[in-house]
């Protein structure tokens, strides 16, 4: 540990040409990996799931300098987020729904609630069923079936996200125990990517919540034995959902030797690792994810994971 | 300490001085008529349906004698020979490169077009071609010249002055390209200490002013030294000065970028992309265009 602490100092005396190859180590070796093979095969491969735009190395070079002396291009702290704008309640035949604006990030995410059979290790409990559509608009990447992997990728996160118990309580959705639930299937698209899509969603998802309406449902037993299952005439008389305990994703990403929160386009292209941790509004982390090529040092995971927390209880305001 | 802001979305209401209009411009959109008078051409952005003109896109109508077109305010970069542009490498072929400058085709940078580092003038060899990536790789960003238009549309470029060449640290922006006001120079000196290159493209490249004038190095040799801290904050600060004068339509051109970025002086950096300061920022810049203008 202390030679590894010994070698970040020397790397960090170090000027000139030695300093910029050990921070840009990613991009020459992939230099090296495109004269090898062609290019569009290793566009691909480097673009990987996100849509990603090509910098020149000086540009990379100014972005990791500035990120160093905690001025990024646009002015901001490392640890500063763009204005972000959310509005609830934009699709009228959804049960709820947000859309959130992040700088240039537009997220739309509906939900709706529909009767189904509670899974059978669950049998006294609703469940939430993720949908992500990565749209042609955002980027002519995403064309055909090229935002699905990224739109698998999300909603993956989301599942792991929310798998915890306190997050959503999903006893409230339950009707009848092994036979009625509520299935809320949320639908998340991209409309313009412009950095730092999974906390602009995890937003978007934590508002759409919110404005969630399920209507109030009773069940009636015949003497039968049948159940029925009868709606309130009032459209106005529904369950909210109680989104206190939903986590939100705060995405760290490593540039040079320091990491910072909400990252455009371009800082994430020079990025080589992420830290995605979903926290929630009591400081509790409930899922750490690591996204990237490069390599984390545990320490600095200790150190990237302190910063959450402080980010979380300022936005903590807005849901009460 | 970390600083998040959120808010609800407000009806957004454009920041318009009441200036004085000159000549009544014929705006239209898609699908408008423009003239039911058979007697004139139709040029682009027009087509004949039933006898009528109509528009086929949104913009401002000109006339030149018996030829009437539509020219788009929103649309992709077009050309013309002699226009200063910004671009970036997308493909290095046999010999030439291809370079995205947000037109309709990528544009063209031959191998005989660029100088040679060295600056000799000769015929350009196998040696030269097989060279190409170390001049220019993919990802690069060049400011060169139009040097024609081939018939499809596709632009020749050549960076055969020494003010043109691959570009080293700095910020690029991308704007529309009907905001560029078209100039004598699109490289600008501005005096509170970044230097700005105004693609007629669209592509704005701000970047650390150089200390050296005299010695023009025909840019292919990259400074990656570390810029300093006092440069980074007047570079940001303009980036989001022209960011406020983009969202808020207003021409782009030395002036106008001047201006903004002296309103913007008792604003912090950040604060500057804030909906209500961007407002009060591009007032402030229009009204003193327009003590400048009459």
């Amino acid at each position: 540990m202390s030679e590894r602490r010994a070698t970040l100092r020397r790397l960090s005396c170090s000027n000139g040409a030695s300093h910029c190859s050990r921070l840009l180590e990613g991009t020459a070796a992939s230099r090296e990996r495109r004269k090898r093979k062609g290019l569009s095969a290793v566009r691909r491969e480097e673009a990987g799931s996100m849509a990603a735009v090509v910098l020149s190395e000086p540009e990379k070079l100014y972005i990791v300098h500035g990120v160093q002396e905690d001025l990024r291009v646009d002015g901001r702290g490392c640890e500063d987020y763009r204005c972000a704008e959310v509005e609830t309640d934009v699709v009228s035949n959804t049960s709820g729904s947000a859309r959130v604006k992040l700088g240039n990030t537009d997220i739309l995410v509906g939900v709706k609630a529909e009767m189904g059979t509670p899974k059978i290790e669950k049998p006294d409990e609703g469940y939430l069923e993720f949908c992500v559509d990565c749209s042609a608009n955002a980027t002519p990447e995403f064309e055909g079936r090229g935002g699905e992997e990224l739109g698998t990728e999300i909603t993956s996160t989301f599942y792991t996200v929310f798998s915890s118990e306190n997050s959503v309580d999903l006893k409230s959705l339950c009707i009848n125990p092994r036979e009625h639930c509520w299935v809320l299937y949320v639908d998340v698209l991209l409309l313009v990517c412009g950095g730092n899509l999974f906390d602009a969603i995890s937003i978007a998802v934590k508002a759409a919540l919110f404005n969630t309406r399920i209507p109030k449902v009773r069940v009636l037993e015949d003497e039968e034995g049948s159940k029925e299952i009868e709606l309130s005439d009032d459209p106005y008389d529904c369950i909210r959902l109680n989104v206190e305990n939903v986590p939100l994703i705060v995405t760290l990403s490593k540039i040079g030797y320091r990491h910072v929160v909400d990252a455009t386009l371009e800082e994430e292209a020079c990025s080589l690792a992420s830290l995605l941790v979903s926290v929630t509004s009591k400081g509790a982390l409930t899922s750490i994810k690591k996204v990237g090529r490069g390599s984390l040092d545990p320490e600095s995971i200790f150190e990237m994971m302190e910063l959450p927390q402080y980010v979380h209880m300022g936005r903590g305001w807005y849901w009460s | 300490m970390a600083a998040v802001t959120m808010r609800l979305p407000v009806p957004r209401k454009p920041a318009v001085v009441n200036a004085p209009r000159g000549p009544e411009k014929h705006l239209v959109a898609p699908g408008d008529t423009i003239t039911t008078d058979t007697g004139y051409m139709r040029g682009h952005g027009t087509y004949v349906e039933d006898d009528k003109l109509i528009a086929s896109v949104a913009g401002v109508v000109e006339r030149v004698n018996k030829l009437i077109c539509v020219r788009a305010l929103n649309t992709r970069y077009n050309g013309e020979v002699g226009d200063v542009v910004v671009g970036r490498i997308t493909e290095v072929q046999q010999k030439r490169w291809k370079v995205e400058t947000y037109s309709r085709l990528d544009s063209v940078l031959l191998l005989s077009s660029i100088n040679l580092p060295g600056g000799e003038l000769r015929r350009r060899s196998i040696e030269d071609e097989l060279a190409m990536r170390d001049c220019l790789q993919e990802g690069d960003l060049i400011s060169a010249e139009v040097q024609s238009v081939f018939t499809d549309g596709a632009l020749s470029l050549h960076t055969r002055s020494l003010k043109y060449g691959k570009l080293s640290q700095g910020v690029l922006i991308q704007v529309s390209p009907s905001l560029v006001k078209r100039q004598k120079t699109h490289f600008h000196d501005l005096p509170c200490g970044a230097s700005v290159i105004l693609g007629n493209n669209g592509y704005i490249w701000i970047y650390p002013t150089s200390e050296q004038r005299d010695e023009e190095t025909g840019g292919f040799i990259t400074n990656l030294e570390p810029v300093s801290m006092s440069d980074r904050e007047v570079i940001s600060r303009v980036r989001n000065c022209i960011v406020a004068l983009v969202t808020h339509k207003l021409m782009l051109f030395d002036t106008s970028i001047l201006y903004c970025y002296e309103a913007s002086l008792p604003h912090q950096i950040k604060d500057i992309l804030k909906p209500e300061v961007m407002e009060q920022i591009v007032l402030e810049t229009q009204h003193r265009l327009l003590d400048l203008e009459g």
